[in-house]
């Protein structure tokens, strides 16, 4: 568990999302890598800068995908064989293609509820709390216009002072600290 | 040729280098698009006019909860439905509704795929459209089924009964394909609004809408990490969505193919029902945005461009459906089933065969003024085109269920069908409890996806060489 007083980090505020990738870029070349961007809409760029490439949602979402295909099929064909078989003119119990479709159907429902929540999870929401909500600036403007590069405290890197010169290097609109 | 602009070469609406309509008006920034859309949910004032419609809309609610009490008290026999047309205006309105809803999840997983950026502003409304169509539909079998309370026998669970649902009944299937159709949809929407609550949370002024936006937002930050499996988890819901969304119709006919009867028993069913529901879908989202950019201000973000392109998958869906329709007939004498010839013509030329002449005027005479640019550039015109194929549709699921049924084998069992007055209150109730829904959409969600619309401004680009120069 990280040290929940003191400084979180600083953040620095971008007007163009260019420069926040400029200076994330720099920030993770030179050594960090607790750093955060944050954007009001999707920016790929960022996150390959700071070294984010790939998720696991995929992953997360043919597992789910694939239990609800076992688990449909499965109910179906212990209900229609063992539990209550039913004997319609003589017609096998074990009716499989029948039984495709509402498999299909789960399968499409478990996969999507476990890319959705399995996303969720990934990225720690819901979450009640969170620090860089302290600062004055994010709230106005992360959701709207602004990009935002924070540095962590917790990166070894992480020198109050210097890392504030290391920020104002790249000409942010600001640059605050971040307490808990 | 069908884009060649009619208009003065210096129309704004226009883009110069395409001669397209633009898809947002020129001159959008990051916070005016916020603004824009934020402040029809965000304002203390609630226009008049919201309240005039929520309260008409109201009132066909309340004729749909006494039309569902009187039927709950007394049974289905109040509907219409007789021997041989046992399955009349609870069937058609579900099938129709349900169609309605495809569209929705089209515009929102399937362009998505496709990468048509066009879609971005009406993709949440599309959405929303789905739900509350999904939840119109959704109703129509649970009252059917005689005595609703007991509605959950359909899902299979250990009871004391000891019975199991028949897992080869296209009914059942039916519950699986709709229950999780309706399940996905929510989350996709709702996981596509996380977003855009973070910034309502943000842009509320006063305590309650920051708490309430604050929780629905789950603590959204726009952290780039949390972007990109978010961009993944949309896409991999859109590609889900887009299989289930085909699924579902095709399941829904196979309540009719699977049948052995004339008029239902035939393969096209799957294909046609799929695009004769995504045909209803585009023209009740146009019913839909016409009023509300017109009533919200917001032409300059569902521009005339959405008007067009929509129109285009109108008549496209409407020509398949069209193929359809001829196919039916063409087999009908191909098959040299009596049986199934007699049908035909009874469906065509029989007493009930206004219906089916309406349903050719509506769906397939009339949308061919689609071919003209004219008729696509012009909301009103558009407007009036999504009522006729709505109405075209819901006539081509009359035809489908009453004419198929009235003339049964033998003439002693003929009969018809007429619909009661609960009838008719039913399905207008549940157009005022969608209607409903949708006003309270508007009022308390952001109803044009904010963090999309930010996406397609042109400074929302990352200017490669220098972003790239940076790290070397």
């Amino acid at each position: 568990m990280p040290v929940r007083e003191g400084i979180y980090g600083l953040l620095a505020e971008f007007d163009t999302p260019t420069e926040l990738v400029v200076a994330a870029k720099t920030a993770y070349d030179s050594g960090w890598r607790r750093l955060d961007c944050y954007t009001p809409y999707p920016v790929e760029e960022a996150a390959e800068a700071i070294g984010f490439h790939r998720n696991y949602v995929p992953l997360i979402c043919l597992v789910g995908g694939l239990m609800g295909l076992a688990a449909m099929f499965l109910m179906e064909t212990w209900v229609s064989v063992l539990a209550y078989p039913l004997n319609v003119a003589g017609r096998p119990l074990f009716s499989w293609p029948a039984f495709v479709i509402p498999a299909y159907e789960w399968t499409i429902l478990w996969a999507g509820l476990s890319a959705a929540f399995g996303m969720l999870a990934m990225c720690g929401l819901p979450t009640l709390y969170h620090p860089l909500f302290n600062a004055p600036n994010f709230r106005n403007g992360a959701t709207v216009d602004k990009f935002f590069l924070c540095l962590e405290a917790n990166d070894p890197k992480f020198e109050a002072v210097e890392s504030r010169t290391f920020l104002e290097g790249f000409g942010p609109v600001s640059v605050v600290e971040v307490e808990y | 040729m069908a884009t060649k602009p009619e208009l003065p070469v210096n129309d704004p609406q226009l883009d110069p280098t395409t001669g397209e309509f633009r898809v947002i008006a020129p001159g959008y920034t990051f916070k005016s698009v916020t603004d824009v859309i934020s402040r029809i949910v965000l304002t203390p004032h609630t226009p008049m006019g919201w309240f005039a419609g929520f309260m008409l809309a109201g009132t066909f609610v309340l004729l749909l909860m006494t039309a569902v009490t009187w039927l709950f008290l007394k049974g289905v026999g109040i509907w219409g439905l007789d021997i041989p047309v046992g399955w009349g205006f609870a069937i058609i309105n579900f099938v129709w509704w349900i169609g309605i809803g495809h569209a929705g999840t089209l515009i929102s997983a399937i362009l998505l795929l496709f990468k048509q950026q066009w879609r971005n502003s009406i993709n949440r409304f599309a959405e929303a459209m789905t739900i509350f169509a999904v939840i119109c539909a959704g109703m129509f079998p649970l009252i059917h089924v005689g005595r609703p309370w007991v509605g959950y026998w359909l899902f299979p669970y250990p009871n004391t009964m000891n019975v199991w649902p028949q897992f080869r009944s296209p009914l059942l299937w039916d519950v699986f394909a709709v229950s999780t159709y309706a399940t996905i949809s929510v989350v996709f929407w709702y996981i596509g609004m996380i977003p855009d609550f973070g910034t309502m949370r943000d842009r509320a002024k006063s305590r309650f809408p920051q708490y309430a936006y604050g929780i629905l937002s789950l603590g959204w930050r726009g952290s780039v990490r949390h972007w990109m499996r978010y961009e993944t988890a949309s896409l991999l819901l859109a590609g889900l969505a887009t299989p289930l969304v085909l699924s579902v119709h095709t399941v829904i006919s196979f309540d009719f193919a699977v049948a052995i009867l004339p008029g239902w028993h035939t393969t096209i069913f799957p294909p046609y029902f799929v695009a004769g529901a995504i045909y209803s879908g585009f023209a009740m989202v146009i019913t839909l945005a016409i009023p509300i950019r017109k009533f919200y201000h917001l032409e300059g973000l569902i521009t005339i461009r959405h008007i067009d392109n929509m129109g285009k998958v109108m008549l496209a869906t409407g020509l398949i459906v069209a193929y359809g329709y001829s196919m039916e007939v063409f087999m009908a004498w191909y098959s040299a089933s009596h049986w199934e010839y007699f049908m035909m013509w009874n469906r065509i030329f029989g007493p009930m065969g206004w219906s089916y002449w309406v349903l050719i005027t509506c769906n397939i005479a009339l949308p061919q003024l689609l071919w003209l640019r004219s008729t696509r550039v012009s909301p009103g015109r558009m407007f009036v085109m999504s009522l006729i194929v709505n109405t075209g549709m819901w006539f081509e699921r009359f035809v489908i269920v009453v004419t198929s049924l009235y003339r049964d084998f033998l003439p002693s069992s003929w009969g018809t069908y007429r619909a009661t007055r609960w009838d008719y209150a039913t399905f207008t109730g549940t157009l005022g409890l969608f209607t409903a829904l949708f006003f309270l959409f508007v009022r308390f969600l952001p109803m044009i996806p904010m963090s999309e619309i930010r996406m397609m401004l042109p400074q929302a680009k990352v200017t490669e060489p220098e972003a790239m120069e940076a790290g070397d």
